[in-house]
């Protein structure tokens, strides 16, 4: 069930469009933010925006950026591209994967931190990158990684 | 003194248009800093004095080439805009930033330095081909810019730069940001349309021009955001500027960028036809201490690689074609000596696998194939029939066999990785493991 503050925000949205589906990406990314991730049923939200629950469901699963699974409360997307791939992205990753007992893809069991890969960030000058919630890292090694997690409890 | 201080400022733009104004701290300029920098003046001239028309005849004349890997002349592609007799409204003008190509960071530095200057230029694009509506088209990712062109949008509406009536010309402009929810496949313009329509980003048929049958089916021109920055300075300076600004037959300067173990990565404004070796070596300082180059690709993941044998080839549209590459986004990745070449072959098609939209067959099975090939030579358990299966991939993935670019462009790094590095991938499928684990 839709709330009916991420209703009105979705139809702010639409009004923004000569059609209502063209805000189906910003109507996920309501859901996201106000839930943690795309909750529940989409077929409400995909009468609103005159869509086929299928097709809601089409983008939904396409987007990289959208989630439908719960994530922990905070996000690493480390790069995985090619400078910083060169630079030390699979160090990185191990280090990443050993501290947090994860692999890519999962959530910690304290529900902290989601590991996740992310194509080159377009700051390769300053590789290797991540990013945490919003939040951009560089010129990383383990010693920086260890002060940012601290950073995030 | 504050003229003087303005003849300083100008003939500094007058040798790095794009880049000239930003502070050493990136810190993005305000409107009022960018007006003192002479910027929204090209808007001003345009405005009053001259026709739309005559905005794409300089355009076309100043040889603008689009700065997101094609390279089509921006001129020519807004003159195949529908002409305005057409009735369709709303027609659309987009910017397409949703840089996402593996080692660029060009408009990221755009965007975040000097978000207002891209602006000017929507504007005065959007003027050009007579569209009512714009649209930047931004990546989720890039967090800064959209936080940085929030606010320059809300500003440049407040000045009367943006919306009805513009500076009393009786043109007008909405523009509005898009962002998105991240897909490499959206940057390929007719996935972006599609993306901005709500519907699955996968690629339309290249027989539709958006000039004609875009956004919603109405007259559209999308063109990339470092592209767009160019045109308040061509306005301003004039066309015969930006073409001596080139050192070959394009016009301007080109935001270059060089990541890997160099001395000294970063993104520098150049003519455009510097050569590679300037680049490496006098801005990217060569290789970094206890590394040795082994090769580079010029402009992002899609591009060939380059050897030391190449690296006098010039950086433009031409001349690294007859060296087998081309300049792509600009973006130079270094491969050194530490570096398995298989690795680094693998690591650019597991992108391309993970960012194939699925929409066509060859690309959607393709792609995943080639990645399992090398991993299976990264990992030593290679055959020596797995080369015959990569050029086998090469072929059918190969230009005219996809509906897009996206696997063609995946094919290029790999084929003239398969020319220089052979040696390298016959002592991983020989010695059964990589010599560099």
């Amino acid at each position: 069930m839709l709330t009916e503050e991420e209703k009105r925000e979705i139809l702010k949205e639409v009004e923004h469009y000569p059609h209502p589906r063209a805000a189906s990406v910003a109507a996920l990314k309501i859901l996201q933010q106000r839930r943690g991730w795309v909750s529940g049923d989409l077929a409400e939200v995909a009468a609103l925006l005159g869509m086929t629950p299928a097709e809601l469901e089409g983008l939904a699963t396409f987007f990289s950026h959208i989630y439908l699974q719960p994530l922990g409360r905070h996000v690493i997307f480390i790069c995985d591209s090619i400078s910083c791939w060169v630079t030390g992205y699979d160090m990185l990753k191990e280090y990443l994967q050993d501290r947090l007992k994860i692999k890519l893809g999962e959530t910690t069991s304290d529900g902290r931190f989601t590991l996740m890969p992310i194509a080159c960030l377009g700051i390769c000058d300053y590789a290797p990158a991540m990013m945490v919630d919003e939040v951009l890292y560089t010129g990383l090694n383990r010693m920086k990684i260890d002060d940012i997690l601290e950073q995030y409890p | 003194m504050i003229s003087s201080n303005n003849t300083l400022r100008q003939e500094r733009l007058r040798a790095l248009p794009l880049t000239g104004a930003m502070r050493p701290d990136g810190e993005p300029l305000s409107l009022e800093e960018y007006e003192a920098w002479g910027g929204y003046q090209a808007l001003k001239t345009a405005l009053a004095t001259m026709a739309p028309t005559e905005v794409i005849a300089t355009v076309k004349q100043a040889n603008l080439r689009g700065r997101g890997g094609a390279g089509f002349p921006t001129g020519l592609k807004w003159e195949s805009m529908s002409p305005i007799e057409d009735p369709r409204r709303p027609r659309y003008f987009i910017v397409n930033a949703d840089e996402m190509e593996p080692g660029t960071f060009k408009d990221r530095m755009l965007m975040e330095g000097n978000p207002h200057q891209l602006l000017e230029g929507v504007i005065l694009s959007a003027y050009a081909v007579q569209a009512n509506r714009g649209v930047i088209f931004l990546r989720w990712a890039y967090n800064t810019p959209v936080g940085n062109l929030k606010q320059a949008i809300a500003a440049a509406y407040e000045k009367g730069y943006l919306g009805k009536n513009i500076l009393n010309s009786g043109y007008s402009l909405e523009l509005t940001l898009h962002v998105g929810a991240g897909r490499y496949i959206c940057g390929e313009e007719t996935s972006l349309l599609n993306s901005l329509e709500g519907k699955r980003p996968v690629p339309r048929p290249r027989t539709l021009h958006a000039g004609e049958l875009g956004l919603w089916g109405k007259p559209t021109i999308v063109n990339n955001a470092e592209t767009t920055c160019n045109v308040p300075h061509i306005i301003r300076n004039g066309a015969e500027w930006f073409r001596n600004l080139g050192r070959c037959d394009d016009g301007g300067t080109k935001i270059f960028g060089v990541s890997g173990h160099v001395k000294k990565p970063g993104a520098w404004e150049l003519p455009l036809g510097t050569t590679v070796r300037e680049i490496f070596d006098d801005y990217a300082g060569g290789m970094s201490e206890g590394f040795k180059f082994r090769a580079l690709i010029p402009g992002g993941a899609s591009t060939q690689f380059l050897l030391e044998e190449h690296l006098d080839a010039k950086m433009d549209y031409s001349d690294l074609q007859r060296v087998g590459s081309r300049i792509g986004t600009g973006a130079i990745v270094v491969m050194d000596d530490r570096t398995c070449p298989v690795g680094f072959l693998l690591n650019l098609e597991r992108f391309f696998a993970r960012e194939s939209c699925g929409w066509c067959t060859p690309c959607r099975e393709g792609l995943p194939w080639t990645e399992r090939v090398l991993q299976s030579i990264e990992e030593g358990r290679g055959k020596a029939e797995d080369m015959e299966t990569l050029r086998f991939l090469i072929f059918m993935l190969g230009a005219g066999r996809t509906f897009c670019l996206l696997a063609p462009g995946a094919m290029m790094p790999l084929e003239s990785g398969l020319k220089y590095f052979q040696e390298d991938i016959d002592k991983h499928i020989s010695g059964n493991r990589c010599p560099w684990r």
